[in-house]
């Protein structure tokens, strides 16, 4: 276990893995192409919860609850929890807390948390501290709507633009103990923080716009600091930002003479079957690209499917009160890669 | 530190017409058919409902405050069974505008806010949507009717 700063924002590490992940979905989800990939889906968005607030808690207890199942490592064996969700006061990870009674750091970056959580859990371990870090994050649709939209019930159109923040949650077991050795794992390689990026977007339904600038600048930055390019990768996934982000994060790549467009996938256009599930832009939220990871991705990679990816989850960081004063959205993407043992 | 907004505005300027252009486009024609069948539906339902009660009797003023009754009670049964929202859905504006659409506007908060309790919950939050509405409504009324007072010299 070491961490090597390799660039102002990268750090890489050895011998840092994730034992065990596991993803929870809602209904639509679960209805998703991605379906399969989930441990467990819920039969309806409430699941007979009293509030969406306690279904989005019981979403992420459930993924992280699961995660440590299948790594066979005792609860009190798990140093630390890190994540985050959408709620104030991130009511779901707190809360969580209160059941789990582990040692908890809760992370906000709005949907980029999860790879924020993965990223300092690495970290973390590297620095010789906890040796188990849990990293979760979860979202519930209903929970959003209330905090960040209208009423549930509320007739309105919404923009071909507007995200679908998914019902899910995703966590992954990070473990440097050094008993883990050998093939047939996947490891946290390197992290690469992001800064907060503002390009002077101000539509809260459209933040593929408002956060591609983001993902651009911390992919460049990563591939800066680690002397890689977009060939290194089997697959770069970015987090949320949807069908029209990720055409612009194209864009943008494609004026700088670069082609990324094959390798490049999003958590949130991946997750629904855009044409049929009716979510516009794809899906967004912190349990999107957590459970996109947890579930489909790490799979893949455990399939030997993938070997190496890179996990771009992305964060818009407004808040209703910013975007009523008029002030544009500023957004940060964190990007970890992740290898095939 | 050199903040970015300083740095890159015309970087930033021409990325956010870049994304203009590039954006999908809200489909307005197909919007505004939707509207206008919608629209137009529930108020021939509404046409209806007065004319029913004009055959029991009453005139086409007195008709008129039991039908709008009526309506509220068609908007907010449709949003408590969970259909309202598919309406506007489609019907944009045309589910919006009309009453049903008022109590639609009404009924989601009560609805949604039930779990925070009866005082802060649903008395605090049961205007979050139609609130601006009715204020900005009430005041418009006011200057309207002032301007009739003036031209018409009729209160």
């Amino acid at each position: 276990m070491a961490v090597i700063r390799l660039g102002p924002s990268t750090y890489q590490f050895e011998n840092i893995r994730i034992l065990a992940a596991a993803a929870v979905g809602g209904p639509k989800e679960g209805q998703g192409p991605l379906g399969a990939y989930f441990d467990s889906i819920w039969s309806s968005e409430l699941k007979d919860h009293a509030s969406f607030e306690v279904a989005e808690r019981h979403l992420l207890l459930e993924a992280q609850d699961l995660a440590v199942k299948k790594s066979a490592v005792p609860w009190e064996s798990i140093d630390m929890v890190m994540g985050g969700d959408l709620l104030d006061q991130l009511a779901s990870t707190n809360f969580a807390g209160r059941e789990h009674q582990r040692p908890l750091l809760g992370l906000f970056a709005a949907c980029a948390v999860f790879t924020e959580a993965l990223g300092l859990g690495a970290m973390a371990i590297a620095g010789g501290g906890p040796r188990n870090v849990l990293a979760a994050a979860a979202s519930h649709h209903m929970a959003a709507e209330r905090q960040f939209r209208f009423p549930i019930e509320l007739g309105y159109q919404r923009a071909p633009t507007a995200a679908w923040t998914a019902t899910a949650a995703g966590a992954c077991l990070v473990s440097g103990s050094d008993a883990v050795t050998g093939e047939g794992g996947v490891s946290v390689e390197s992290v690469t923080f992001g800064r907060v990026v503002d390009w002077g977007s101000k539509d809260p339904n459209d933040m593929g716009t408002a956060m591609a600038p983001a993902a651009y600048d911390t992919i460049c930055r990563h591939f800066e600091d680690t002397g890689r390019s977009i060939e290194d990768y089997d697959q770069i996934y970015t987090g949320d930002l949807g069908v029209f982000g990720v055409r612009l994060l194209s864009a943008l790549a494609q004026k700088d003479g670069k082609h990324w467009d094959e390798r490049l996938d999003d958590c949130g256009r991946a997750l629904y079957a855009i044409d049929k599930q009716d979510v516009h832009n794809g899906g967004s939220g912190a349990g999107c690209s957590a459970s996109v990871f947890s579930g489909f991705i790490y799979n893949r990679l455990l399939k030997k499917d993938l070997q190496r990816v890179l996990l771009v989850a992305t964060g818009a960081l407004f808040s209703p009160t910013t975007y009523q004063q008029g002030e544009s959205i500023p957004s940060i993407a964190h990007a970890v890669s992740v290898r095939r043992l | 530190m050199a903040s970015q907004a300083k740095q890159g505005s015309q970087k930033m300027q021409e990325y956010q017409d870049m994304a203009n252009q590039m954006r999908p486009r809200k489909p307005l024609l197909k919007n505004a058919l939707w509207a206008f069948f919608v629209g137009g539906l529930i108020s021939e339902v509404g046409q209806g409902v007065q004319w029913f009660f004009m055959q029991h009797g009453l005139s086409a003023k007195e008709a008129t405050p039991p039908m709008t009754v009526v309506m509220i009670g068609i908007g907010a049964l449709l949003t408590g069974l969970g259909w309202y929202d598919r309406v506007v859905k489609h019907g944009g504006m045309g589910g919006s505008l009309p009453i049903t659409g008022f109590a639609n506007a009404m009924v989601a908060p009560a609805m949604e806010f039930r779990t925070e309790g009866l005082v802060l919950g649903v008395g605090a939050k049961l205007f979050t949507v139609a609130g601006p509405v009715l204020a900005y409504g009430l005041a418009a009324a006011f200057v309207v009717g002032l301007l009739r007072l003036l031209i018409t010299g009729v209160a």
